[in-house]
């Protein structure tokens, strides 16, 4: 049996004060799998993360996520000067099930090195997050999301700025996250990450697509309407993206 | 010189503590303003011979209404809303200051007159310590999580407006209460120099406030002493102080930096 739609979104159009952004989009994800988010700059790809939490509430169309959404940011956006260890970030995830006047107790930091282990930096907890490298802060912000006992984990661009290396172990962590059972939603630039997952959902203003990465990722036509008609066929097949999203944030 | 050595070191410990925030939140032009705001009503109760707490805190709150407003005219950004009150105020202040109703020794509101610290006001700085403490341990977990990311700290439950909010409220009534003791214009220095200092020593919040409220507290010690056998001012002598373990505590950062390089703990796994 098919696990249930953890995400579910028909007609959806969200947007700033009232002025759409996005509009036409319908998906619903389940357990399990893995959504590419795919689209230019300015697209709209941070907008539908952003309703996908609730921030912002639906101008047109239904939305319902029937799961906790963890929130995996962009790591440049956090300061990494920041007094915190890698532990510190990780038990921020028990907040939200805390009263106001309740700081993060043994418990709630026994659950966050629970969850830096499951990421595979138990060794580096005690570490300054800033110190880390690109992929560990990334992997501390999923063991953040995994505290909150998220079964939606929503990842911004988690893979610019990773080396190859660092890119393969966060890419096996996902597959195992998914396998356990919870939905992912990762925003990328990336043809080959897009691939890599169960759906691929492309964004420009407007759904695109949305499919099985052979059928949307194939479709010249697709690629051209999500990024302006900059696509360019490689000798010896593939496509490029012109011009490609800069990797070095 | 008693009751001078307990104000300075409780207003140290607040000072200290909540600067580490206002360091992290980037507020130290707010505190800054907000000292220099609280002027005219730090005159004014002096020519009504009111207590200097009746006069600074209608101020404080005028003038933050007042920045609140300014900044919501279109084509106005909020350093320029800032700007434009603070110094609305603060010639106000000065206006009144040099009036020839005003009593003399009004320059003691300028830079403080430590030595001649009451009992009450002791019993002030104490409950601001208190109220600070309190208020920064239950705020902890919080307060850390707006810091550290605003963008995803809806997403925690936490408003980052709110944390705001806490933070500028503690401020103000640690600049009112300090302001009796070091004066309007160098109270801002114990907001800002022993956080900017501990920041390079520490890199845990924790020790960070509680190393920055130790330096504040000896550097204020160390200011009076410098006042009562020198001749000083006091309030300019503790401001100095401040500025003197804030200037140490670049080339102890960089040692300290240079001695801990980043070590991978074994079996730690790259990327």
């Amino acid at each position: 049996m098919p696990a249930a739609a953890l995400i579910e979104a028909e007609g959806l159009a969200a947007g700033y004060d009232g002025v759409v952004a996005i509009s036409g989009v319908d998906f619903s994800l389940r357990g399990g799998e893995t959504l590419a988010l795919l689209g230019p700059n300015g697209g709209g790809k941070t907008t539908l993360l952003r309703a996908l939490l609730g921030e912002l509430p639906p101008l047109a169309g239904t939305l319902s996520v029937a799961a906790t959404c963890g929130t995996v940011p962009q790591t440049e956006r956090s300061r990494l000067d920041y007094p915190v260890s890698a532990l510190d970030v990780a038990t921020m995830g028990t907040l939200p099930r805390l009263p106001w006047w309740r700081r993060p107790g043994r418990r709630e930091r026994e659950a966050a090195a629970a969850a830096l282990d499951r990421v595979g930096l138990r060794a580096l907890a005690e570490q300054t997050f800033g110190r880390l490298s690109g992929g560990q802060r990334q992997r501390v912000l999923i063991a953040r999301a995994l505290v909150q006992d998220a079964g939606v984990l929503l990842l911004d661009e988690p893979f610019s700025g990773l080396d190859r290396p660092s890119a393969e172990s966060l890419e096996r962590l996902i597959a195992e996250l998914a396998a356990g059972g919870r939905a992912l939603v990762i925003a990328t630039h990336d043809l080959e990450q897009a691939r890599a997952c169960d759906l691929v959902l492309c964004i420009n203003k407007r759904q695109i697509a949305c499919g099985p990465p052979d059928r949307v990722l194939e479709d010249v036509s697709v690629l051209e309407a999500t990024y302006g008609g900059a696509i360019v066929e490689i000798p010896g097949g593939g496509r490029a993206i012109l011009p490609p999203h800069h990797h070095h944030h | 010189m008693q009751r001078a050595l307990a104000e300075v070191v409780l207003l140290g410990v607040a000072g200290g503590a909540l600067g580490c925030w206002v360091v992290f939140y980037g507020l130290s032009y707010a505190a800054e303003s907000l000292s220099h705001s609280l002027f005219p009503g730090l005159v004014l109760a002096a020519i009504a011979g009111a207590p200097l707490l009746l006069g600074a805190v209608p101020a404080i709150v005028l003038a933050a209404v007042a920045i609140a407003l300014a900044a919501r005219v279109a084509g106005v950004s909020r350093d320029a809303a800032v700007a434009v009150v603070v110094t609305t105020m603060f010639g106000l202040g000065a206006l009144l200051a040099l009036a020839p109703a005003s009593p003399p020794g009004i320059e003691s509101l300028l830079f403080g007159d430590v030595f001649g610290v009451s009992d009450g006001d002791l019993l002030t700085a104490l409950l601001l310590v208190v109220s600070v403490v309190v208020a920064l341990r239950l705020l902890h977990g919080r307060l850390l999580v707006a810091g550290f990311d605003r963008g995803t700290a809806r997403s925690l439950g936490v408003s980052p407006a709110l944390a705001d909010a806490a933070l500028l409220l503690l401020l103000g009534a640690g600049i009112v209460v300090a302001a009796q003791g070091l004066g309007n214009l160098l109270v801002v220095a114990v907001f800002v120099g022993p956080a900017a200092a501990a920041r390079r020593l520490s890199d845990r919040m924790v020790p960070m406030m509680l190393l920055a409220a130790s330096l504040a507290a000896l550097a204020g010690i160390a200011g009076l002493y410098l006042s009562y056998y020198a001749g000083t001012a006091g309030g300019a002598s503790v401001a100095l102080a401040i500025v003197a373990i804030y200037l140490l505590s670049l080339p102890v950062g960089r040692l300290r930096a240079v001695r801990r390089p980043l070590r991978l703990p074994a079996g730690a796994t790259i990327g």
